[in-house]
């Protein structure tokens, strides 16, 4: 598959959070658009109507409207996004999120490290290995990441 | 009502390939490492319908020089890793280097620079998804995985899912059947 360039869309109500979002990706090596959501009913009527649908979803879980597991469900119920990665990320501290999340057809599962150059070490290895399950055609329903 | 598929991604592309190679009327041989061969040059035209159609299948004309050298390091690991693959045990750099008579240094620079991923963490990476597939298409026993695979032990099996997945394989399994399961009651 040729993808001239990644696109990126984050469901985030936090506004610090989304900037450092910002600031990772644009260390990426790969040339990349990002669409900023700002809570996850904003998010919803976004991917409704959007063409061609981006590649990949980081999604809060605690966002005020409708809740990132509400979101996921909903996304994973409808074909439209079969193709769409979906990262989850959370500060939460409970011990079963992680694999409710997974279960749920999360592709990514981050627990928000303490410091900020781990999360975004992570942020862009999300990124190029989501980047060899895009181009080399792998089976998206066994990409599992658990951070 | 849900059937579970298993297929020869090779196998379809060669199908296709003949398909629609045949298709041109033109002399032609596909060979085994992804690459047609024309003894006479084709037109424009023709190379240009070739081009689109295969597209439509998800196969790709590269013409960029790094990005056959890529494709051609993928397809020599993709052989390494089949399973039960009566290879001898030679080390990554020099079995590849050797096949591309390519110093190993320029082969990994080249890989890094269009994959965004060292060639290790890329064989890594392969490896674990077939691991992913034995466990759930094959029922296969982690012992017998890491026989087919060639790891020198199944802990060394486990470590390798749990640091690059964040998963033990036995969590990957849990999960992954549950998933099947949901999307069978939806």
């Amino acid at each position: 598959m040729k993808i001239d360039e990644l696109h990126i869309v984050l469901a985030e109500d936090d506004r610090d959070d989304r900037l450092f979002f910002k600031n990772a990706f644009k260390g990426l090596k790969i040339d990349n658009k990002l669409t900023v959501c700002e809570d996850g009913l904003a998010l919803m009527d976004y991917l409704n109507t959007v063409e061609p649908l981006p590649h990949i979803l980081f999604l809060d879980l605690n966002m005020p409207g409708k809740h990132g597991m509400e979101c996921l469900r909903e996304l994973r119920t409808n074909q439209r996004y079969a193709d769409l990665s979906i990262a989850i990320y959370t500060s939460l501290k409970s011990p079963t999120v992680g694999e409710e999340a997974l279960l749920q057809g999360a592709n990514v599962f981050i627990r928000k490290p303490n410091e900020p150059e781990d999360l975004k070490k992570i942020l862009q290895e999300v990124i190029y290995i989501n980047w060899q399950y895009m181009t080399d055609g792998l089976n998206k329903d066994n990409f599992m990441l658990n951070y | 009502m849900n059937i579970t598929l298993k297929y020869n991604i090779e196998q379809l592309c060669r199908s296709v390939l003949h398909d629609k190679v045949s298709a041109l009327n033109v002399e032609y041989q596909i060979t085994s490492s992804g690459t047609v061969y024309f003894p006479h040059k084709i037109c424009a035209q023709k190379f240009q319908e070739l081009k689109l159609e295969l597209e439509r299948y998800g196969i790709e004309v590269i013409t960029d020089q790094k990005t056959i050298l890529v494709q051609k390091i993928k397809r020599l690991i993709t052989t390494m890793l089949t399973p039960d693959s009566s290879l001898p045990l030679v080390k990554i750099s020099s079995f590849l280097s050797d096949n591309l008579n390519e110093n190993y240094r320029v082969l990994s620079q080249v890989f890094s620079e269009v994959c965004h991923m060292s060639i290790e963490s890329f064989i890594i990476l392969r490896k674990t998804e077939i691991v992913k597939q034995l466990l759930l298409n094959e029922n296969l026993s982690l012992t017998e995985i890491s026989h087919k695979l060639q790891y020198s032990s199944v802990a060394h099996l486990s470590n390798q899912f749990k640091n690059t997945t964040g998963l033990t394989p036995s969590a990957f399994q849990k999960i992954a059947t549950g998933k099947r399961k949901t999307r069978i009651n939806v």
